[in-house]
Protein backbone atom coordinates (compact mmCIF):
# COMPACT_ATOMS: atom_id res chain seq x y z
CA UNK A 1 0.00 0.00 0.00
CA UNK A 2 1.30 3.43 -0.97
CA UNK A 3 1.21 5.69 2.09
CA UNK A 4 1.84 8.90 0.20
CA UNK A 5 -1.77 10.25 0.60
CA UNK A 6 -1.51 9.88 4.39
CA UNK A 7 1.80 11.71 4.51
CA UNK A 8 0.54 14.39 2.14
CA UNK A 9 -2.75 14.90 4.02
CA UNK A 10 -1.00 15.20 7.37
CA UNK A 11 1.59 17.69 6.20
CA UNK A 12 -1.02 19.84 4.43
CA UNK A 13 -3.23 19.80 7.54
CA UNK A 14 -0.31 20.51 9.87
CA UNK A 15 1.09 23.40 7.85
CA UNK A 16 -2.30 25.01 7.31
CA UNK A 17 -3.18 24.58 11.01
CA UNK A 18 -0.03 26.46 12.02
CA UNK A 19 -0.86 29.22 9.54
CA UNK A 20 -4.51 29.38 10.57
CA UNK A 21 -3.56 29.37 14.27
CA UNK A 22 -1.65 32.64 13.96
CA UNK A 23 -3.89 34.22 11.32
CA UNK A 24 -7.05 33.37 13.26
CA UNK A 25 -5.75 34.64 16.60
CA UNK A 26 -4.33 37.77 15.00
CA UNK A 27 -7.63 38.51 13.25
CA UNK A 28 -9.70 37.73 16.35
CA UNK A 29 -7.54 39.96 18.58
CA UNK A 30 -7.57 42.99 16.32
CA UNK A 31 -11.08 42.71 14.93
CA UNK A 32 -12.52 42.55 18.46
CA UNK A 33 -11.19 46.10 18.97
CA UNK A 34 -12.68 47.62 15.79
CA UNK A 35 -15.84 49.74 15.62
CA UNK A 36 -19.04 47.74 15.39
CA UNK A 37 -19.82 48.40 11.70
CA UNK A 38 -16.36 47.46 10.41
CA UNK A 39 -16.39 44.46 12.71
CA UNK A 40 -19.73 43.29 11.30
CA UNK A 41 -18.58 43.55 7.69
CA UNK A 42 -15.22 41.84 8.30
CA UNK A 43 -16.96 39.17 10.31
CA UNK A 44 -19.21 38.25 7.38
CA UNK A 45 -16.35 38.26 4.88
CA UNK A 46 -14.07 36.14 7.08
CA UNK A 47 -16.76 33.65 8.04
CA UNK A 48 -18.11 33.22 4.51
CA UNK A 49 -15.79 30.29 3.60
CA UNK A 50 -17.40 28.34 6.44
CA UNK A 51 -20.80 28.33 4.79
CA UNK A 52 -19.83 28.44 1.11
CA UNK A 53 -19.65 25.11 -0.73
CA UNK A 54 -15.98 24.08 -1.07
CA UNK A 55 -16.36 24.10 -4.86
CA UNK A 56 -17.21 27.80 -4.75
CA UNK A 57 -14.11 28.44 -2.64
CA UNK A 58 -12.09 26.35 -5.11
CA UNK A 59 -13.42 28.25 -8.09
CA UNK A 60 -12.68 31.61 -6.45
CA UNK A 61 -9.16 30.46 -5.57
CA UNK A 62 -8.57 29.34 -9.16
CA UNK A 63 -9.74 32.76 -10.31
CA UNK A 64 -7.01 34.27 -8.19
CA UNK A 65 -4.17 31.77 -8.43
CA UNK A 66 -4.73 30.04 -11.79
CA UNK A 67 -1.78 30.21 -14.22
CA UNK A 68 -3.63 32.61 -16.52
CA UNK A 69 -5.02 34.79 -13.73
CA UNK A 70 -3.25 37.99 -12.59
CA UNK A 71 -1.66 36.69 -9.38
CA UNK A 72 -0.88 33.22 -10.70
CA UNK A 73 0.59 34.61 -13.92
CA UNK A 74 2.68 37.16 -12.06
CA UNK A 75 4.15 34.58 -9.67
CA UNK A 76 4.91 32.29 -12.58
CA UNK A 77 6.64 35.10 -14.48
CA UNK A 78 8.57 36.38 -11.47
CA UNK A 79 9.54 33.11 -9.77
CA UNK A 80 8.81 30.42 -12.34
CA UNK A 81 6.52 28.70 -9.86
CA UNK A 82 3.06 27.38 -10.60
CA UNK A 83 0.62 28.03 -7.76
CA UNK A 84 -1.84 25.29 -8.67
CA UNK A 85 -1.59 21.53 -9.19
CA UNK A 86 1.33 21.08 -6.75
CA UNK A 87 1.08 19.32 -3.36
CA UNK A 88 1.20 22.62 -1.48
CA UNK A 89 -1.54 24.21 -3.61
CA UNK A 90 -3.95 22.40 -1.32
CA UNK A 91 -2.69 24.53 1.57
CA UNK A 92 -4.38 27.58 0.03
CA UNK A 93 -7.66 25.70 0.02
CA UNK A 94 -7.33 24.29 3.54
CA UNK A 95 -6.25 27.61 5.03
CA UNK A 96 -9.25 29.40 3.57
CA UNK A 97 -11.80 26.82 4.71
CA UNK A 98 -10.23 26.22 8.16
CA UNK A 99 -9.62 29.88 8.97
CA UNK A 100 -13.22 30.77 9.98
CA UNK A 101 -13.28 27.95 12.55
CA UNK A 102 -10.14 29.23 14.26
CA UNK A 103 -11.16 32.85 13.93
CA UNK A 104 -14.64 32.38 15.37
CA UNK A 105 -13.65 30.19 18.31
CA UNK A 106 -10.70 32.42 19.18
CA UNK A 107 -12.91 35.49 18.97
CA UNK A 108 -15.50 33.88 21.21
CA UNK A 109 -12.77 33.09 23.72
CA UNK A 110 -11.36 36.62 23.58
CA UNK A 111 -14.80 38.15 23.96
CA UNK A 112 -15.48 36.21 27.16
CA UNK A 113 -12.03 37.13 28.50
CA UNK A 114 -12.26 39.40 31.54
CA UNK A 115 -10.53 42.56 30.39
CA UNK A 116 -9.88 43.60 33.96
CA UNK A 117 -7.15 40.95 33.91
CA UNK A 118 -5.42 42.70 31.03
CA UNK A 119 -5.89 46.09 32.67
CA UNK A 120 -4.50 44.72 35.93
CA UNK A 121 -1.39 43.50 34.11
CA UNK A 122 -0.91 46.84 32.46
CA UNK A 123 -1.30 48.87 35.65
CA UNK A 124 1.27 46.54 37.23
CA UNK A 125 3.71 47.70 34.57
CA UNK A 126 3.57 44.74 32.21
CA UNK A 127 3.68 45.24 28.43
CA UNK A 128 0.68 44.52 26.21
CA UNK A 129 2.62 41.63 24.64
CA UNK A 130 3.34 40.12 28.07
CA UNK A 131 -0.30 40.43 29.04
CA UNK A 132 -1.38 38.79 25.79
CA UNK A 133 0.99 35.81 25.87
CA UNK A 134 1.18 35.24 29.62
CA UNK A 135 -2.40 35.97 30.68
CA UNK A 136 -4.89 36.26 27.83
CA UNK A 137 -3.69 33.26 25.83
CA UNK A 138 -3.42 30.88 28.82
CA UNK A 139 -6.81 31.99 30.14
CA UNK A 140 -8.38 31.50 26.69
CA UNK A 141 -6.50 28.21 26.19
CA UNK A 142 -9.64 26.06 26.01
CA UNK A 143 -11.17 28.10 23.21
CA UNK A 144 -7.91 28.43 21.31
CA UNK A 145 -7.28 24.69 21.60
CA UNK A 146 -10.81 23.89 20.45
CA UNK A 147 -10.36 26.20 17.46
CA UNK A 148 -7.04 24.60 16.57
CA UNK A 149 -8.49 21.10 16.73
CA UNK A 150 -11.46 22.06 14.60
CA UNK A 151 -9.19 23.78 12.08
CA UNK A 152 -6.93 20.73 11.87
CA UNK A 153 -9.86 18.36 11.48
CA UNK A 154 -11.38 20.56 8.79
CA UNK A 155 -8.05 20.84 6.95
CA UNK A 156 -7.55 17.07 7.10
CA UNK A 157 -11.03 16.44 5.71
CA UNK A 158 -10.95 19.09 2.98
CA UNK A 159 -11.96 17.69 -0.40
CA UNK A 160 -13.82 20.04 -2.77
CA UNK A 161 -11.56 23.04 -3.02
CA UNK A 162 -8.45 20.83 -2.76
CA UNK A 163 -9.44 18.66 -5.69
CA UNK A 164 -10.06 21.77 -7.80
CA UNK A 165 -6.85 23.56 -6.99
CA UNK A 166 -4.43 20.65 -6.51
CA UNK A 167 -6.15 17.98 -8.54
CA UNK A 168 -5.42 14.27 -8.06
CA UNK A 169 -2.00 13.07 -9.12
CA UNK A 170 -0.96 9.85 -7.36
CA UNK A 171 2.31 10.33 -5.52
CA UNK A 172 2.21 14.10 -5.97
CA UNK A 173 -1.02 15.82 -4.97
CA UNK A 174 -3.10 12.90 -3.73
CA UNK A 175 -4.59 13.32 -0.27
CA UNK A 176 -6.67 10.80 1.69
CA UNK A 177 -9.94 12.37 0.66
CA UNK A 178 -9.10 12.68 -3.04
CA UNK A 179 -7.70 9.14 -3.00
CA UNK A 180 -10.92 7.73 -1.53
CA UNK A 181 -12.91 9.45 -4.25
CA UNK A 182 -10.60 8.24 -6.99
CA UNK A 183 -10.62 4.62 -5.74
CA UNK A 184 -14.40 4.60 -5.40
CA UNK A 185 -14.75 6.07 -8.89
CA UNK A 186 -12.59 3.27 -10.34
CA UNK A 187 -14.63 0.60 -8.48
CA UNK A 188 -11.77 -0.24 -6.09
CA UNK A 189 -13.93 -0.65 -3.00
CA UNK A 190 -11.28 -2.55 -1.06
CA UNK A 191 -8.73 0.20 -1.64
CA UNK A 192 -11.26 2.84 -0.71
CA UNK A 193 -12.21 0.99 2.46
CA UNK A 194 -8.56 0.89 3.57
CA UNK A 195 -8.28 4.66 3.32
CA UNK A 196 -11.66 5.15 4.94
CA UNK A 197 -10.46 3.11 7.92
CA UNK A 198 -7.20 5.05 8.06
CA UNK A 199 -9.12 8.32 8.07
CA UNK A 200 -11.52 7.16 10.77
CA UNK A 201 -8.58 5.95 12.88
CA UNK A 202 -6.75 9.26 12.65
CA UNK A 203 -9.85 11.27 13.48
CA UNK A 204 -10.74 9.00 16.42
CA UNK A 205 -7.22 9.14 17.88
CA UNK A 206 -7.22 12.86 17.45
CA UNK A 207 -10.54 13.41 19.23
CA UNK A 208 -9.52 10.99 21.99
CA UNK A 209 -6.33 12.94 22.57
CA UNK A 210 -8.28 16.16 22.82
CA UNK A 211 -10.71 14.63 25.32
CA UNK A 212 -7.83 13.35 27.46
CA UNK A 213 -6.20 16.75 27.36
CA UNK A 214 -9.42 18.38 28.50
CA UNK A 215 -9.95 15.93 31.34
CA UNK A 216 -6.41 16.43 32.59
CA UNK A 217 -6.89 20.17 32.40
CA UNK A 218 -10.04 19.89 34.50
CA UNK A 219 -8.38 17.63 37.09
CA UNK A 220 -5.50 20.04 37.47
CA UNK A 221 -8.16 22.48 38.63
CA UNK A 222 -7.39 26.13 39.01
CA UNK A 223 -9.14 28.72 37.00
CA UNK A 224 -12.40 30.22 38.05
CA UNK B 1 -0.13 68.07 46.14
CA UNK B 2 -0.11 64.29 45.90
CA UNK B 3 -2.88 63.65 43.39
CA UNK B 4 -4.87 66.22 41.53
CA UNK B 5 -7.63 65.28 39.11
CA UNK B 6 -9.66 67.57 36.88
CA UNK B 7 -11.16 65.66 33.97
CA UNK B 8 -14.15 65.55 31.67
CA UNK B 9 -15.31 62.64 29.57
CA UNK B 10 -18.43 61.98 27.56
CA UNK B 11 -19.60 58.39 27.20
CA UNK B 12 -22.85 58.19 25.26
CA UNK B 13 -25.44 60.02 27.33
CA UNK B 14 -23.20 60.00 30.34
CA UNK B 15 -21.08 63.04 31.08
CA UNK B 16 -18.25 62.72 33.59
CA UNK B 17 -16.94 65.88 35.23
CA UNK B 18 -14.69 65.16 38.15
CA UNK B 19 -12.45 67.53 40.03
CA UNK B 20 -10.67 66.86 43.32
CA UNK B 21 -7.32 67.06 45.01
CA UNK B 22 -5.96 64.52 47.44
CA UNK B 23 -3.03 64.82 49.81
CA UNK B 24 -1.16 61.87 51.24
CA UNK B 25 -4.34 60.56 52.81
CA UNK B 26 -7.22 58.18 52.29
CA UNK B 27 -9.76 60.09 50.24
CA UNK B 28 -13.14 58.49 49.63
CA UNK B 29 -15.01 58.75 46.34
CA UNK B 30 -18.58 58.29 47.45
CA UNK B 31 -21.50 57.92 45.07
CA UNK B 32 -24.42 55.72 44.10
CA UNK B 33 -23.69 52.90 41.65
CA UNK B 34 -23.39 54.07 38.08
CA UNK B 35 -22.31 57.58 39.05
CA UNK B 36 -18.90 57.31 37.41
CA UNK B 37 -16.67 56.22 40.28
CA UNK B 38 -15.05 53.34 38.41
CA UNK B 39 -14.73 55.41 35.24
CA UNK B 40 -12.85 58.02 37.26
CA UNK B 41 -10.45 55.41 38.63
CA UNK B 42 -9.94 53.98 35.15
CA UNK B 43 -9.05 57.42 33.81
CA UNK B 44 -6.50 57.89 36.59
CA UNK B 45 -4.98 54.46 35.94
CA UNK B 46 -4.78 55.13 32.19
CA UNK B 47 -7.20 52.38 31.19
CA UNK B 48 -9.65 54.98 29.85
CA UNK B 49 -8.70 58.30 28.32
CA UNK B 50 -10.59 61.45 29.37
CA UNK B 51 -11.71 63.84 26.64
CA UNK B 52 -9.98 66.73 28.32
CA UNK B 53 -8.42 67.82 31.58
CA UNK B 54 -5.43 67.06 33.68
CA UNK B 55 -4.25 64.35 36.09
CA UNK B 56 -1.11 65.05 38.12
CA UNK B 57 0.50 62.58 40.53
CA UNK B 58 3.31 63.81 42.80
CA UNK B 59 4.07 66.64 40.39
CA UNK B 60 4.21 64.33 37.35
CA UNK B 61 1.48 64.91 34.77
CA UNK B 62 -0.08 61.54 33.89
CA UNK B 63 -2.59 63.12 31.57
CA UNK B 64 -2.83 66.64 30.23
CA UNK B 65 -5.02 67.22 27.20
CA UNK B 66 -3.61 70.72 26.65
CA UNK B 67 0.00 69.49 26.61
CA UNK B 68 -0.96 66.25 24.80
CA UNK B 69 0.41 64.09 27.60
CA UNK B 70 -1.16 60.66 28.09
CA UNK B 71 1.13 58.19 29.82
CA UNK B 72 0.30 54.50 29.27
CA UNK B 73 -0.85 52.58 32.38
CA UNK B 74 2.55 50.89 32.55
CA UNK B 75 4.30 54.21 33.24
CA UNK B 76 1.82 55.68 35.73
CA UNK B 77 2.74 53.75 38.88
CA UNK B 78 -0.88 53.60 39.89
CA UNK B 79 -1.93 50.53 41.86
CA UNK B 80 -5.48 49.47 41.04
CA UNK B 81 -7.40 47.05 43.27
CA UNK B 82 -10.19 45.77 41.02
CA UNK B 83 -13.62 44.89 42.38
CA UNK B 84 -13.11 41.18 41.73
CA UNK B 85 -9.35 41.58 42.34
CA UNK B 86 -8.38 40.50 38.77
CA UNK B 87 -5.81 37.96 39.93
CA UNK B 88 -4.43 36.02 36.96
CA UNK B 89 -6.31 32.69 37.21
CA UNK B 90 -3.63 30.80 35.29
CA UNK B 91 -0.93 31.64 37.82
CA UNK B 92 -0.30 30.72 41.45
CA UNK B 93 -0.42 33.37 44.16
CA UNK B 94 3.38 33.49 44.12
CA UNK B 95 3.50 33.92 40.34
CA UNK B 96 0.83 36.62 40.54
CA UNK B 97 2.93 38.64 42.96
CA UNK B 98 6.15 37.97 41.06
CA UNK B 99 4.49 39.26 37.89
CA UNK B 100 4.31 42.71 39.47
CA UNK B 101 8.06 42.95 40.17
CA UNK B 102 9.78 44.08 37.00
CA UNK B 103 13.30 44.11 38.39
CA UNK B 104 14.50 40.52 37.84
CA UNK B 105 17.25 40.69 40.45
CA UNK B 106 14.85 41.64 43.21
CA UNK B 107 11.88 39.61 42.00
CA UNK B 108 12.35 36.61 44.25
CA UNK B 109 13.19 38.61 47.37
CA UNK B 110 10.28 41.04 46.97
CA UNK B 111 7.84 38.24 46.21
CA UNK B 112 8.82 36.24 49.29
CA UNK B 113 8.71 39.35 51.45
CA UNK B 114 5.17 40.17 50.29
CA UNK B 115 4.04 36.58 50.81
CA UNK B 116 5.28 36.79 54.39
CA UNK B 117 3.93 40.25 55.02
CA UNK B 118 0.45 39.30 53.80
CA UNK B 119 0.46 35.86 55.44
CA UNK B 120 0.12 34.10 52.11
CA UNK B 121 2.98 31.59 52.46
CA UNK B 122 0.63 28.65 52.96
CA UNK B 123 -1.35 29.36 49.80
CA UNK B 124 1.60 30.63 47.74
CA UNK B 125 1.42 27.71 45.33
CA UNK B 126 -2.35 27.70 44.98
CA UNK B 127 -4.29 29.38 42.25
CA UNK B 128 -6.69 32.26 42.91
CA UNK B 129 -9.71 29.99 42.35
CA UNK B 130 -8.58 27.72 45.18
CA UNK B 131 -8.27 30.29 47.96
CA UNK B 132 -10.82 32.23 50.01
CA UNK B 133 -12.15 35.67 49.18
CA UNK B 134 -10.12 37.23 51.97
CA UNK B 135 -6.94 35.56 50.77
CA UNK B 136 -7.68 36.73 47.26
CA UNK B 137 -7.96 40.29 48.48
CA UNK B 138 -4.68 40.01 50.38
CA UNK B 139 -3.00 38.50 47.32
CA UNK B 140 -4.27 41.30 45.09
CA UNK B 141 -3.06 43.90 47.57
CA UNK B 142 0.31 42.18 47.94
CA UNK B 143 0.63 42.16 44.16
CA UNK B 144 -0.16 45.87 43.95
CA UNK B 145 2.34 46.80 46.66
CA UNK B 146 4.99 44.61 44.99
CA UNK B 147 4.71 46.88 41.95
CA UNK B 148 5.68 49.85 44.17
CA UNK B 149 2.91 52.26 43.19
CA UNK B 150 2.81 55.95 44.10
CA UNK B 151 -0.92 55.82 44.68
CA UNK B 152 -3.48 53.09 45.31
CA UNK B 153 -7.00 53.03 43.91
CA UNK B 154 -9.48 50.78 45.71
CA UNK B 155 -12.58 50.04 43.63
CA UNK B 156 -15.31 48.93 46.06
CA UNK B 157 -12.82 46.71 47.91
CA UNK B 158 -15.49 44.67 49.71
CA UNK B 159 -18.12 44.25 47.02
CA UNK B 160 -16.90 40.71 46.33
CA UNK B 161 -17.28 39.57 49.94
CA UNK B 162 -20.17 38.76 52.23
CA UNK B 163 -20.86 41.08 55.12
CA UNK B 164 -19.46 38.95 57.94
CA UNK B 165 -16.08 38.53 56.26
CA UNK B 166 -16.15 42.16 55.26
CA UNK B 167 -15.79 43.50 58.80
CA UNK B 168 -12.77 41.38 59.61
CA UNK B 169 -11.07 42.30 56.38
CA UNK B 170 -11.86 45.95 56.68
CA UNK B 171 -9.79 46.21 59.85
CA UNK B 172 -6.93 44.33 58.17
CA UNK B 173 -7.08 46.49 55.08
CA UNK B 174 -7.08 49.69 57.12
CA UNK B 175 -3.99 48.50 58.99
CA UNK B 176 -2.16 47.69 55.77
CA UNK B 177 -3.08 50.99 54.20
CA UNK B 178 -1.80 52.94 57.20
CA UNK B 179 1.72 51.85 56.23
CA UNK B 180 1.34 53.17 52.69
CA UNK B 181 3.05 56.54 52.25
CA UNK B 182 1.10 57.82 49.22
CA UNK B 183 -2.42 58.85 48.31
CA UNK B 184 -5.19 56.27 48.52
CA UNK B 185 -8.51 56.68 46.75
CA UNK B 186 -11.23 54.54 48.25
CA UNK B 187 -14.28 54.16 46.01
CA UNK B 188 -17.47 53.15 47.74
CA UNK B 189 -21.22 53.49 47.69
CA UNK B 190 -21.39 52.60 51.38
CA UNK B 191 -21.37 55.65 53.64
CA UNK B 192 -20.64 53.59 56.76
CA UNK B 193 -17.55 52.08 55.18
CA UNK B 194 -16.39 55.55 54.19
CA UNK B 195 -17.09 56.95 57.64
CA UNK B 196 -15.01 54.25 59.30
CA UNK B 197 -11.99 54.43 56.98
CA UNK B 198 -11.60 57.85 55.42
CA UNK B 199 -11.15 61.39 56.71
CA UNK B 200 -12.23 63.28 53.63
CA UNK B 201 -14.86 62.49 51.04
CA UNK B 202 -15.36 63.57 47.43
CA UNK B 203 -19.03 63.17 46.52
CA UNK B 204 -19.97 62.09 43.00
CA UNK B 205 -23.50 62.47 41.70
CA UNK B 206 -24.48 61.44 38.17
CA UNK B 207 -20.96 61.85 36.87
CA UNK B 208 -20.31 65.21 38.49
CA UNK B 209 -18.13 65.75 41.53
CA UNK B 210 -19.88 67.80 44.18
CA UNK B 211 -16.76 68.93 45.99
CA UNK B 212 -14.63 67.44 48.72
CA UNK B 213 -15.81 67.45 52.32
CA UNK B 214 -14.58 66.40 55.70
CA UNK B 215 -16.64 63.71 57.40
CA UNK B 216 -18.13 66.33 59.66
CA UNK B 217 -19.19 68.50 56.74
CA UNK B 218 -20.71 65.58 54.91
CA UNK B 219 -22.53 63.82 57.72
CA UNK B 220 -23.50 66.74 59.96
CA UNK B 221 -23.69 69.71 57.63
CA UNK B 222 -24.27 68.50 54.08
CA UNK B 223 -24.89 71.39 51.73
CA UNK B 224 -26.38 69.66 48.70
CA UNK B 225 -29.13 67.09 48.38
CA UNK B 226 -26.74 64.61 46.72
CA UNK B 227 -24.39 64.84 49.71
CA UNK B 228 -27.30 64.57 52.14
CA UNK B 229 -28.63 61.48 50.35
CA UNK B 230 -25.20 59.83 50.47
CA UNK B 231 -24.97 60.61 54.16
CA UNK B 232 -28.16 58.61 54.63
CA UNK B 233 -30.76 61.34 55.01
CA UNK B 234 -34.14 60.08 53.79
CA UNK B 235 -36.68 62.97 53.99
CA UNK B 236 -36.60 65.86 51.53
CA UNK B 237 -38.98 68.69 50.71
CA UNK B 238 -38.96 71.92 48.74
CA UNK B 239 -38.34 74.87 51.05
CA UNK B 240 -39.02 78.60 51.03
CA UNK B 241 -36.85 80.59 53.46
CA UNK B 242 -38.73 83.05 55.67
CA UNK B 243 -36.61 84.73 58.33
CA UNK B 244 -35.57 82.24 61.00
CA UNK B 245 -37.83 79.54 59.59
CA UNK B 246 -38.47 77.59 56.40
CA UNK B 247 -41.90 76.91 55.04
CA UNK B 248 -42.45 73.56 53.36
CA UNK B 249 -45.44 73.93 51.01
CA UNK B 250 -45.65 70.21 50.20
CA UNK B 251 -46.20 69.28 53.83
CA UNK B 252 -48.03 72.51 54.75
CA UNK B 253 -45.52 73.16 57.54
CA UNK B 254 -43.34 76.00 58.72
CA UNK B 255 -40.37 74.83 60.76
CA UNK B 256 -38.26 76.97 63.06
CA UNK B 257 -34.54 76.76 62.22
CA UNK B 258 -33.28 78.75 65.19
CA UNK B 259 -31.18 81.02 62.99
CA UNK B 260 -31.43 83.21 59.92
CA UNK B 261 -32.07 81.02 56.85
CA UNK B 262 -30.00 82.07 53.86
CA UNK B 263 -32.04 83.12 50.81
CA UNK B 264 -30.46 80.54 48.47
CA UNK B 265 -31.88 77.58 50.39
CA UNK B 266 -34.20 75.54 48.11
CA UNK B 267 -34.61 72.21 49.87
CA UNK B 268 -34.49 70.75 53.35
CA UNK B 269 -33.44 67.33 54.48
CA UNK B 270 -34.58 65.68 57.70
CA UNK B 271 -33.02 62.47 58.94
CA UNK B 272 -35.60 59.82 59.74
CA UNK B 273 -34.28 59.34 63.29
CA UNK B 274 -34.58 63.07 63.96
CA UNK B 275 -38.34 62.90 63.45
CA UNK B 276 -39.58 62.41 67.01
CA UNK B 277 -42.93 61.90 68.71
CA UNK B 278 -43.99 64.33 71.35
CA UNK B 279 -46.99 65.25 73.51
CA UNK B 280 -50.13 66.58 71.81
CA UNK B 281 -50.08 70.36 71.24
CA UNK B 282 -46.46 70.70 72.41
CA UNK B 283 -44.84 73.96 71.17
CA UNK B 284 -43.61 73.61 67.58
CA UNK B 285 -45.19 70.17 67.17
CA UNK B 286 -47.55 69.24 64.36
CA UNK B 287 -50.05 66.39 64.03
CA UNK B 288 -49.57 63.62 61.49
CA UNK B 289 -51.65 60.76 60.19
CA UNK B 290 -49.90 57.35 60.32
CA UNK B 291 -49.89 55.86 56.80
CA UNK B 292 -47.89 52.72 57.33
CA UNK B 293 -45.77 50.94 59.93
CA UNK B 294 -42.84 48.76 58.83
CA UNK B 295 -40.88 46.55 61.23
CA UNK B 296 -37.16 46.47 60.48
CA UNK B 297 -34.62 44.25 62.26
CA UNK B 298 -33.94 46.56 65.20
CA UNK B 299 -36.11 49.60 64.50
CA UNK B 300 -39.61 50.53 63.49
CA UNK B 301 -40.19 52.67 60.41
CA UNK B 302 -43.34 54.80 60.41
CA UNK B 303 -44.54 56.64 57.31
CA UNK B 304 -46.40 59.82 58.25
CA UNK B 305 -48.54 62.37 56.50
CA UNK B 306 -48.56 65.85 58.08
CA UNK B 307 -52.20 66.90 58.35
CA UNK B 308 -51.71 70.01 56.22
CA UNK B 309 -49.86 68.13 53.48
CA UNK B 310 -50.76 68.31 49.79
CA UNK B 311 -52.37 65.09 48.43
CA UNK B 312 -49.32 64.12 46.36
CA UNK B 313 -46.70 65.05 48.96
CA UNK B 314 -44.06 62.39 49.79
CA UNK B 315 -44.58 60.77 53.21
CA UNK B 316 -42.46 61.86 56.17
CA UNK B 317 -40.40 58.92 57.34
CA UNK B 318 -39.79 58.39 61.05
CA UNK B 319 -37.43 55.75 62.44
CA UNK B 320 -37.44 54.88 66.12
CA UNK B 321 -36.65 52.09 68.57
CA UNK B 322 -39.19 49.28 68.51
CA UNK B 323 -40.02 49.83 72.19
CA UNK B 324 -40.60 53.54 71.69
CA UNK B 325 -43.20 52.83 69.01
CA UNK B 326 -44.70 50.08 71.13
CA UNK B 327 -45.19 52.62 73.95
CA UNK B 328 -47.05 55.09 71.72
CA UNK B 329 -50.68 55.45 72.81
CA UNK B 330 -52.44 56.59 69.67
CA UNK B 331 -50.99 54.66 66.73
CA UNK B 332 -53.21 56.35 64.13
CA UNK B 333 -52.42 59.99 64.80
CA UNK B 334 -49.19 61.26 66.34
CA UNK B 335 -47.68 64.63 67.22
CA UNK B 336 -44.26 65.20 65.72
CA UNK B 337 -41.47 67.62 66.51
CA UNK B 338 -38.18 68.29 64.72
CA UNK B 339 -35.38 70.14 66.51
CA UNK B 340 -34.18 73.28 64.69
CA UNK B 341 -30.56 71.99 64.63
CA UNK B 342 -31.72 68.79 62.88
CA UNK B 343 -33.07 70.55 59.80
CA UNK B 344 -30.51 70.24 56.98
CA UNK B 345 -30.67 73.36 54.82
CA UNK B 346 -29.76 72.45 51.23
CA UNK B 347 -29.03 74.51 48.15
Amino acid sequence: MDWYPLYNSLRIAAISTVAVFFLGIFAAYYIAKLPRLVKGVLDVVLTLPLVLPPTVVGWLLLCLLGPKRPLGAWVQAAFGVKLVMTWWSAIFATVVVAFPLMYRTARGAFESFDHNLADAGRTLGRSNAWVFWRVQMPVCKQGILAGTVLAFARALGEYGATSMIAGYTPGRTATISTTVYQLWRTNDDIGALKWVLVNIAISAVFLLAVNLLETRQRQKGGGR
Amino acid sequence: MALSVDIRKKMGDFQLEVQFEAEREILALLGASGCGKSVTLRCIAGILTPDEGKIVLDGVPLFDSAAKIDLPPQKRQVGYLFQQYALFPNMTVRQNIAAAVRDKQRRKAVTEEKLRQFRLEEVADKRPGQISGGQQQRAALARILASEPKTILLDEPFSALDSYLKYQLEVELAETLEQFPGTILWVSHDRNEVFRNCRRVCVLDQGKSQGTFTLRELFHEPVTEAAARLSGCKNYADAVPSGNAVSLPEWGLTLDCGKEVSADIRRVGIRAHHVTMTAANAPGAFPCEVLRVIQDVFITIVLLRPEGAAPDAPPLRMELERDAWHAAKNKGRVWITIQPRDILLLK
